[in-house]
């Protein structure tokens, strides 16, 4: 904007009286002043769990973290008991594994499905193709809660119509409950991933596609060979966004998997969290460790998603 | 580490995985046999086969039957009419969840917006732009229950003196008494909203000052020119062309408070007053054993966000025309 700035200039020159000029200036600063402020407040919190996570437990309990730049005391120990220890509160490096498992799936699927699912949508004339897509588009906002209660008794009690059974009971246990999570996460995560992924293809040129089709390429080449490259960018974008909203959700994990066991790290902390018990100083090591791997892949990536982010909002 | 104490987890991951690609591999030669007969009909419906089965049996059919079960029992084994709604619009605490839900989706999209435009132009142009912007952006990257616990700590109360919370501290410094935040009704509401505008600000800030610059800067002149002063540019100029961008920011903010759970959940669990509609929904349905309310719940939330689908559509339907 160093045009503007260039204009106010000019414009101070031209028969500025001394009153302006000096409010000017002040609203400049004050300007500075509330940006600061604003940045200050939106990383202190975060600082500060951060400065708590590393600190021993006795200091926690008895003084802020801010006292740590008068009084530093460190130590790793919080985060090693909170991963790998047997007795109560520890052990999370299993919770942390679950997440894992979760998430890959979790991600995939649902990047997979909705990127052919965009495709024939965009690509594919066939009839009832725009209702379709219009339905699928305002799923986008039912609320998941809408699902959970009949989802989960669709997987434990099965689906049955008038005495006959169209789907049988599951019956998964234990760690095969993880089954339930990732279809639940690509269920919930697809109309997003459709939405985004058929506004990026739908913009693709239409004469490569026919190119394509006269030296007689078949609609899952081109799905492959062409459309897949070209919007790679859009599927890192999707793919962040999915991968954040698997790795920090708290909810569809501890609906579908609620065994102690089988729970990904944030359902975990949310309960943790939520009854403040015995053992809340070792909440801020907990808590980092689920927040440290979504926010270095956010900041490394931060520009696709922010791509994908304009691409859904400023169009839509 | 042991890792192999772990193998059962890992094992059904790689199971997953490969039966995963054996699915996509059978989808796609039933594509290819298709596609060489000509039938793009057929091609349609295997693309389309995974996502729509997964809509269908996965979100059409339970929302359905959420409906149905929100006019039947605790249980789902009788009919009982609007009974769940009528308590839903009568009893006290139920009462409070709607009005505290009604304060959320007023407030948090309304704050998130205004602070993250104000953000925005602050930062416009200024040195350092994407650092002041990536500050602000980062929460977006933390859980909900994440943020809950970072300002759980932050809220934090301890009898008297030396305080732990930052707030408390705060107060302290000041000579004033520490407040134990987040029991006292209905103040601990909006401390709570705090959690969630906190995360969403940064969303704001990045979709609106991408509007920001597409604002085109000879407008803007024209309107100096005309002898036009900053606030007047603002409220005049710079705010009717990014309102499409506002109103999408302001419309995604309101579903993500409606749906908001975890944040609830982690700092209060409902209680104190500070119970909202899809915090209640999970707890009647999961754990008092209430489908009947807790399916109520849900399509109350459903119903809000009706208006929203229908906006959408339109706008959508309008933006097809148009580039047509």
């Amino acid at each position: 904007m160093s045009t503007d700035t260039k204009a106010q200039q000019q414009a101070s020159r031209i028969g500025e009286s001394r009153g302006e000029r000096l409010r000017r200036i002040l609203s400049s600063r004050t300007a500075s002043l509330v940006a600061v402020l604003i940045a200050a407040l939106w990383t202190i919190p975060t600082l500060g769990l951060f400065i708590s996570s590393l600190r021993p437990e006795d200091d926690i309990r008895t003084s802020g973290w801010w006292t740590f730049f008068t009084n530093p005391t460190f130590t790793l120990d919080t985060y090693n008991y909170v991963l790998y220890s047997d007795s109560q509160g520890g052990g999370l490096i299993r919770n942390l594994i679950n997440t894992v498992v979760i998430t890959i799936p979790g991600v995939i699927v649902p990047v997979a499905f909705a990127a052919m699912a965009a495709y024939a949508l965009s690509w594919i004339n066939f009839k009832g193709r725009n209702l379709l897509y219009v339905g699928i588009f305002a799923l986008q906002v039912v609320p998941l809660q809408m699902a959970l209660i009949p989802l989960l008794a669709l997987f434990s009690k099965g689906l049955h119509l008038g005495g006959v059974t169209i789907m049988p009971a599951w019956e998964l246990e234990g760690v095969n409950t993880i089954v339930q999570v990732w279809i639940a996460h690509s269920i919930f995560g697809l109309p997003l991933a459709i939405f985004l992924l058929h506004n990026f293809m739908r913009e693709l040129p239409a004469d490569v596609m026919e190119a394509a089709r006269i030296d007689g390429a078949s609609h899952s080449q081109i799905f492959r060979k062409v459309v897949l490259p070209l919007v790679t960018p859009a599927l890192a974008s999707i793919g962040i966004f999915q991968f954040l909203w698997v790795w920090n959700d708290f909810l569809v994990g501890r609906t579908f998997a609620p065994g102690e066991a089988t729970r990904p790290l944030t359902a975990v902390l949310g309960d943790m969290a939520g009854t403040w018990g015995f053992g809340w100083t070792r909440l801020p090591a907990a808590a980092f460790i689920a927040i440290i791997v979504p926010l270095v892949v956010f900041l490394l990536l931060q520009r696709y998603f922010v791509r994908g982010l304009l691409a859904g909002s400023v169009k839509g | 580490m042991d890792i192999s104490a772990y193998t059962d987890r890992f094992g059904l991951l790689a199971v997953g995985l490969v039966a995963f690609f054996a699915i996509l591999l059978a989808l796609y030669g039933l594509a290819e046999l298709a596609s060489r007969r000509d039938r793009s009909r057929v091609v349609a419906l295997v693309f389309l086969a995974p996502a729509v089965l997964f809509l269908a049996i996965g979100l059409v059919y339970p929302a359905l039957r959420t409906v149905v079960m929100s006019f039947l029992s605790a249980d789902g084994s009788e009919f009982v009419g609007f009974e769940n709604y009528g308590w839903a619009v009568t009893d006290p605490d139920a009462l409070q969840i709607l009005i505290n839900t009604a304060m959320w989706i007023v407030i948090v999209p309304a704050v998130s917006t205004a602070l993250g435009l104000l953000y925005a132009v602050l930062v416009d142009g200024r040195a350092g732009e994407r650092i002041y912007k990536a500050l602000v952006f980062l929460p977006m990257g933390i859980s909900f229950v994440g943020a809950a616990i970072i300002w759980k700590f932050v809220y934090q109360y301890k009898g008297s003196g030396d305080q732990i919370g930052l707030l408390n501290q705060m107060l302290v410094w000041f000579g004033a008494e520490p407040v134990n935040w987040l029991n006292e009704s209905p103040w601990n509401n909006f401390l709570l909203m705090v959690v969630l505008v906190w995360i969403e600000v940064g969303f704001a800030t990045v979709v609106l000052s991408a509007a920001l610059k597409g604002v085109p800067t000879e407008i803007v002149e024209a309107a100096r020119i005309d002898g036009a002063n900053s606030s007047q540019i603002f409220w005049n100029v710079t705010v009717p062309s990014i309102r499409s961008a506002i109103i999408v920011v302001a419309v995604t903010v309101f579903i993500a408070t409606l749906k908001l759970f975890d944040i609830v959940r982690a700092m209060t669990g409902g209680h104190h007053g500070t119970d909202v509609l899809a915090h209640n929904m999970v707890e009647q349905a999961f754990r008092l054993n209430n489908d009947g309310r807790g399916a109520t719940m849900a399509v109350l939330l459903f119903l809000l966000v009706i208006p929203v689908v229908i906006y959408q559509v339109r706008n959508m339907r309008r933006q097809e025309l148009e580039t047509r």
